[in-house]
């Protein structure tokens, strides 16, 4: 067993509203370069084996893992695709270095949202094919179900969810991998269009085409490649329930229990003292208080105090979302937590540019899988 | 089996079972639409059907040409650059004589699927396509065939631009 | 640093049937529930879960595992879906394999479920979407085709005659009649009666095909020191490979499955496996066509390139023969519900290496076994090396 494992390289490709100019394989292309030249490794020399993260409805192919190999370097080795968020594929290199077995591992993940022309549609069918789908609900509803759940037990107020909207998109302008960065008011964010009320079309985080991919490393390779290398601390991930009708409409367990194996791998008691900054899921604006809650920062009721407050933005006490968040930086689908990993990666190498944080140390990163599900990944990363 | 295992689980039913109502079920069909960008290499592939050319590209590197094109060489991951206009001739690695459509329907006259290795892409490089004007009889592995276009103002950049392939009944020196 | 060990502690698997009554999410509890009861633990001793299902398109859901992860125990625990297209169900052990062995979890379940019937008119027509959108699809390809393909290029390569690969359906299938789960037991049938049924893409007929089927099979993990309390007859997993091919799949020969081969010696290495045709007892090749089960067998260099048909021919891959071939039956006789297919070898494996395999044990004490799937076009082999 290899305990520790580090990010020794990252890179990235897209992360704009529409990419016309590239098909996918060139999209995970230019990000596995810019990856491998990152952490000065040639895949088909030194990797050892490949992960990628994508859904089948999301690519219009079914089986997709097929067409992953060519473009990261990885035809005639072991490549395997997981069904999940870009964190869970960082998990899943996590355990593969772990095990000892391998010592240069390549995460990849990405979205080419923008080629989906039925999307919601291919959201509705995630959802209990007898029992929820013939309602024929456009699925953004559960999002509505849930903020009106979640504001009512906890007192949470829509300007507090609003206001979430203003920073993110606000953090983004200084970030050049975001397409939805905006100056807006609070009062813009109210009365702008209902979505599935109390849900605001401002609340939902518009859809970006990108891919990210990272080269994981044990530690002996990590000290041979780099001097920066950023320390995956602590990794978990967890379902809660998965039909509509046995959820906790209001609560978000599954990150809970995410968050309770992270921190126990890591040896953090205190997140809120312990960690420095946090990329926090923000699939819909309640959501990043909702999961500020559940990962433990704050009290049940206390992330919206805290936003409106001020501590969560980049001067404060804890900031979150830094690089403007999905609701700025736009949502990758599948790659959307690999993503948000890659922002706490620049962070934590002091390569943030104009929104870099001071004297971070320990950055935490989380992700949702959306509706309908109650799927979510916590990894806790320092440097 | 393992012997504590007493009792095997999972229901049988018959097709009579649901058209006897016997077993209730919810129908939908699905509401599945892409658009995909076709991007550089494969971009310009089909620019090249549409003219009546089949392209592929060449790595210098493994000193190889392969089609369709791409951007980047699996095998020693340089990018690829340089389209190479190629023969709209080529030898059957494979194929099969097929009597069911993709959806499972039963057909007379089969449908000829087959891997041609294209002349000017390097040995073993081939496409996916149709054999056709051939008893399929008289397909055999390592036959020489050749593409039949769509006429050129039919062409619309896809695949289908080459209706299918037949014998090549005589070689032409160009 | 050495790595830990892990092995299989308990089993349980539902019927393979051509249309269950029950949901993905029933038959995915029924294989838990037995798994659990085999090895008395229960939901609240695993740690993790591993689920292996195949393409959403034949249950027309998206993001299938999270539909199913109630049904497969995952409810407030880590869960993850591992995804090679066929392979699948050889994978999700090796993806249980890699969570205990990186220390984080000591037990895992691993569950793989199919429902194919749900698709309609048929399964098959789901295949389509599995060929490249852009330079394939519109050509409306059929799954049939490539497998007809291969086929015809592995006949041709090696001079292998259709009549000697009935061989395998025949053998498959009379194993399958020993197996109570199994959907397509045959005992009497014959090499005739395969080249006598229909034919749908020659070279490939009817009976050289596995059918498609629902069901589900349920395996628990364990680190060693868990393990040993639980059982006295722990069945490691001594070597795990996998390995996916170029995509480009009309570039590549497909007389011979290379990515078979390289998962197989990534296995062997791990298991400390030298000389395979000495050192394993029983192997269950992936056989959703009879012709595959050789093209794994000679991958896995348990024969040389194109001679596999000759362990049929001598007896050699009969139950009493030197080298058991699919004593489980395999994909042919018990059934094809893709993930959980790959699964039902591992169990094989299992109960055959514990002794416990009924009317279908292998002889000798059998002491170890490997099991492979393949899956994606034509493209990914997954192994597992299993001893006790
Ligand atoms: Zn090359």
């Amino acid at each position: 067993m290899s305990e520790r494992v580090a990010i020794v390289g990252v890179g990235w490709a897209g992360f704009r509203p529409s990419t016309p100019y590239q098909s996918y394989k060139e999209l995970m292309y230019e990000a596995a370069v810019r990856a491998y030249a990152d952490a000065g490794v040639d895949p088909r020399r030194d990797i050892e084996t490949f992960v990628t993260v994508s859904e089948d409805f999301h690519e219009g192919t079914s089986i997709f893992d097929e067409y992953t190999p060519d473009q990261l370097g990885g035809a005639l080795k072991p490549v395997h695709t997981i069904g999940g968020d870009g964190l869970h594929g960082l998990a899943t290199g996590y355990m593969l270095v772990r095990t000892g077995r391998f010592s240069l591992v390549t995460v990849e993940a990405h979205s080419k949202a923008s080629n989906i022309l039925t999307l919601p549609y291919i959201t509705a069918y995630a959802q209990d094919p007898v029992l929820n789908r013939p309602l024929r609900l456009n699925p953004e509803y559960i999002a509505g179900l849930e903020m009106h759940r979640y504001l009512y037990e906890t007192d949470t107020t829509p300007e507090q969810c609003a206001a979430v909207v203003v920073k993110n998109k606000r953090n983004a302008l200084l970030n050049p991998l975001a397409s939805f960065a905006a100056d807006l008011t609070l009062d813009e964010v109210l009365n702008g269009p209902p979505v599935a009320w109390p849900l605001g079309r401002h609340e939902v985080a518009p859809l970006a085409d990108g891919a990210v991919v990272m080269v994981l490393a044990s530690e002996e390779k990590a000290r041979l490649l780099t001097d920066k290398p950023v320390w995956i601390r602590g990794i978990g991930w967890c379902n809660g329930p998965a039909s509509l009708e046995s959820r906790d409409w209001a609560d978000a367990p599954h990150i809970r229990e995410a968050a309770r194996l992270a921190y126990r791998q890591a040896g953090i008691r205190d997140p809120f003292q312990e960690i420095d900054f946090a990329e926090v899921d923000d699939t819909y604006a309640f959501k990043e208080l909702q999961h500020l809650e559940a990962l433990g920062i704050c009290l049940p009721g206390e992330a919206g105090l805290l936003t409106e407050q001020g501590a969560t933005e980049p001067d404060g006490e804890f900031p979150v979302n830094v690089s403007g968040g999905s609701l700025g930086v736009g949502h990758l689908l599948d790659g959307t937590g690999l993503a948000r990993a890659l922002e706490v990666v620049l962070q934590l190498r002091g390569e943030a540019g104009p929104r870099q944080l001071e004297d971070v140390e320990v950055g935490l990163v989380q992700s949702w899988r959306g509706v309908p599900t109650t799927s979510g990944v916590v990894a806790v990363l320092s440097n | 089996m393992s012997k504590q295992i007493k009792d095997f689980r999972g229901t049988p039913l018959r097709e009579s079972d649901f058209q006897e109502g016997k077993v209730l079920y919810v129908h939908d069909a699905l509401r599945g639409e892409y658009a995909w960008d076709t991007g550089i290499a494969i971009g310009h592939y089909l620019a090249g059907l549409k003219k009546g050319v089949i392209l592929g590209a060449r790595c210098d590197h493994c000193r190889k040409i392969v089609v369709p094109p791409r951007t980047v060489c699996e095998w020693c991951f340089r990018p690829l650059t340089e389209y190479v206009p190629l023969q709209d001739t080529g030898t059957v690695n494979t194929f099969s004589i097929c009597y069911v459509t993709w959806d499972v329907k039963r057909i007379e006259k089969p449908e000829i699927p087959a891997v041609i290795e294209i002349d000017g892409a390097s040995p073993g490089h081939g496409i996916l396509h149709k054999l056709g004007d051939v008893n399929p009889e008289e397909v055999t592995i390592g036959m020489r065939v050749q593409a039949v276009w769509k006429p050129a103002e039919e062409r619309e950049g896809a695949i289908t631009d080459i209706l299918y392939w037949r014998p090549l009944k005589e070689v032409k020196k160009r | 640093m050495g790595m830990r060990k892990v092995a299989v502690v308990g089993a349980g698997m539902t019927k393979f049937v051509r249309r269950a009554q029950e949901t993905g999410k029933e038959l995915s509890w029924e294989a838990v529930r037995m798994a659990l009861d085999s090895c008395e633990m229960t939901i609240d001793d695993i740690e993790a879960v591993c689920m292996g299902t195949a393409p959403d398109a034949f249950d027309g859901l998206h993001m299938k595992a999270e539909y199913l992860s109630d049904g497969a125990g995952a409810w407030l625990k880590p869960y993850m879906r591992s995804y090679v297209g066929g392979g699948t169900g050889i994978f999700a052990p090796i993806q249980g394999w890699y969570h205990v062995a990186s220390g984080l979890f000591d037990t895992c379940l691993v569950v793989c479920e199919e429902k194919m019937s749900s698709f309609y008119p048929h399964a098959q027509a789901a295949f389509l979407t599995i060929f490249d959108h852009t330079t394939e699809r519109a050509l409306k390809p059929n799954l049939l085709w490539i497998f007809a393909l291969e086929m015809n290029r592995y006949m041709h390569t090696y001079g292998v005659r259709k009549e000697d690969i009935a061989l395998v359906s025949v053998l498959h299938k009379r194993n399958a009649a020993d197996h109570p789960c199994a959907l397509l037991g045959e005992p009497d049938i014959t090499v005739e009666d395969v080249l006598n049924s229909e034919v749908l893409a020659w070279p490939v007929q009817r009976y050289d095909v596995s059918p498609v089927s629902d069901g589900a099979v349920a395996i628990v993990l364990a680190a060693e020191h868990v393990a040993r309390r639980i059982t006295d007859k722990p069945v490691w997993i001594e070597g795990v490979g996998w390995c996916l091919d170029t995509a480009y799949w009309t570039n590549r020969d497909l007389c011979y499955p290379r990515y078979v081969e390289v998962a197989a010696r990534m296995a062997y290495e791990m298991a400390g496996i030298t000389e395979p045709r000495k050192q394993i007892d029983i192997a269950e090749p992936y056989d959703p066509f009879d012709y595959k089960a050789l093209h794994h067998l000679e991958g896995l260099q348990l024969a040389d390139r194109g001679q596999a048909v000759q362990l049929y021919i001598d007896g050699t891959a009969a139950r009493t023969g030197n080298m058991p071939v699919c004593p489980s039956g395999g994909l042919l006789g018990v059934g094809n519900p893709i993930a959980a297919a790959g699964l039902m070898k591992i169990a094989e494996l299992f109960w055959q290496l514990r002794g416990e395999a009924g009317a279908r044990q292998v002889p000798g004490n059998p002491r170890r076994g490997v099991a492979q799937a393949w899956g994606d076009l034509m493209q990914v082999g997954t192994v597992v090396v299993m001893g006790r």
